[in-house]
This record gives C-alpha cells, structure tokens and sequence, in this order.
C-alpha cells in the first residue's frame, strides 16, 4: 500500500493517539482537511494491509500488574529454527517470538522469546514449561531497569 | 483499577470500532455509557497505565527500519550511557537486562537506511561497540495483556 502525503499526516496525527472524543476521527481529519468518512476508510485500509498491527489501548505492562519480564533466548540450530519459532510462539507466556541472528564468539542465540509474568517465580516456571518441549541451551534475561517506553515515531515530513 | 477498567483494557487491545461514534459503540457493548467510558481512558491514561489510545504501527511495513540493539556496557558508566542512549528520539525502548550485554533497546526509524546510522551515531557516542539483532523472521506477534 502506498501512503499519500495525506496519509502521512494522518499517521503522524495519531501517533500520540486518537482524541478521546465522541466524534474523534472527524476531529483527527479536521486539520488535515479530511472527512471523517475518509479518516475512516484509510484507516481501515491501513489495517487491512497490515501498517497498523492493533488499534485499541497500548498498555504499559508493567503498570498492570506485569512487573517481571524475561527475553529468552535459544540456542537453535538453523536448520530447525523456523519450525521451533512457530511452535514456540504458541507456547502460553510467549508474546513474541523472533528469530536473530548469531554473532559467533558472542552470542550464540537464535530465537528470542518475550515471557511476562506477574513475578520472577511466574516467569520462570513459564519457561521452564518450554523448555521440556524444546530442550536447547537457553538463557533468562530479566529486565532490571526499563529506561524508555514510547511509540515509534513515523510519519515525520522529510 | 475496578472490573470495568479491567474489562475496558482486556476487550479494546484490538479492534476498536471504524465507526463515526466509535466509543458511544465501544460503550455500548461493554455495557457501560460513552462518558464513562472516555472519562476510565482519561483515567488510565493519566495513570500511566496506557501508553496511548489507538494505533499500534508496524514498523516495516510502514517503510520504517526497525531493529534490536544490544551493549556491553561497564557497571560504573550505565547511568551516563542510558542517558546517551535514550536521548535519541529513534530509540523506542530501552531496558537493561542480567547479561554480559547488559543494555538491549530497540531502534525505530523513518527510513530503513537510518538504522544503521543510528547505530553507529550510538557507538560514537558512547565509545562502545553496538550489536544489531535485527529481526530475520516473525512468529508471532501476540502482546496482549490480561489485566
């Protein structure tokens, strides 16, 4: 899909969210010189092809009661990686599941699976569950500290 | 946090609705009237516990660069470096995590090219090595949260 500069603006416009009011994509479009028909229909379109993952609320985890979180990563060999990442990510705890790449003599790890968890007993217990499934060498990486959590910035006028 | 709020952030992670009244019909199905509704997101937006209220943009597909980074960075330099680090308007997230790469954040940019000069922006900034983990494969994305 390609974005007009009218749905750039429209992007940069949402990127702190939609305006919590009873008629909130008319206001959106209202600047931009843009019916609330037509806000509506690009978004739509913008979902549909897949530019905007999820419309709704974005949590802060953290602030719900989700205080600890694990990136766990495998060690999985090439061969096998794509398949153990599908399985994986159905795994229950898992809400994201990616394949890296390796960086020999540093980091040996493949896949890489987010786990949240109310607390760090949750966690670990979610993962040792996986791990009787898919029995690689893996790693816990709890997060001691989260410095930053904001939207991705998209949309600027080059 | 009561039930309501609790069932407002389970049920409008996705999907909410492309209507002209879009929360009056949000409201409507959660039982509860459009005010209340819009007064909770105020609330829990205040409260930090949402970060916003609409869409969540895939990076790639919008024509961005996305990627994962990670540092080894020494004990007595973190704070300076998280500094440095988070300072940069394309740096998403940030977290330190229990490993010999101690910082991992994530770096969101307009054009994919701009990733590696952010990287590398980051590097000379901080005098330490940078190691890009870019995402080769996706299995899922299902960061919902139960709340």
């Amino acid at each position: 899909m390609e974005l007009s500069a009218k749905d750039l603006a429209l992007v940069r416009r949402l990127s702190d969210g939609l305006p919590l009011s009873e008629r909130p994509y008319a206001e959106l479009g209202a600047p931009l010189d843009m019916a609330e028909d037509e806000v509506i229909a690009r978004l739509k379109a913008m979902i549909e092809a897949g530019l905007i993952r999820r419309f709704g609320v974005v949590v802060r985890h953290r602030e719900l009661g989700f205080r600890a979180n694990a990136m766990v990563v495998w060690n999985v060999p090439e061969e096998v990686v794509s398949e153990v990442g599908r399985q994986m990510a159905k795994a229950e705890g898992v809400t994201l599941c990616y394949r890296r790449p390796r960086r020999p003599g540093r980091w040996d790890y493949t896949l890489f699976c987010m786990v949240h968890g109310r607390d760090r007993a949750q966690v670990e217990a979610l993962v040792a569950q996986i791990a009787l499934r898919f029995p690689y060498e893996h790693k816990l990486l709890f997060s001691s500290r989260r410095f930053k959590q904001q939207g991705a910035i998209y949309g600027k006028v080059a | 946090m009561d039930e309501i709020d609790r069932n407002i952030i389970n049920s409008l992670q996705d999907g909410f609705p492309l209507t002209p009244t879009p929360f009056a019909d949000a409201a409507k199905a959660l039982g509860i009237e459009e005010d209340d509704l819009i007064r909770r997101l105020q609330a829990l937006r205040a409260d930090n516990v949402l970060t916003r209220f609409g869409p969540l943009y895939n990076a790639e597909a919008m024509g961005g660069g996305l990627t994962l980074a990670a540092m080894a960075v020494p004990e007595d330099r973190f704070e300076k470096v998280a500094e440095i680090v988070n300072a940069f308007p394309e740096v998403a997230h940030n977290y330190a995590r229990e490993h010999a790469l101690n910082m991992w954040f994530v770096v969101a940019t307009e054009r994919p090219e701009e990733v590696a000069e952010v990287l590398e922006a980051i590097s000379a900034g901080t005098g330490l090595e940078v190691y890009d983990m870019p995402k080769q494969e996706e299995f899922s994305l299902s960061l919902r949260f139960e709340a």
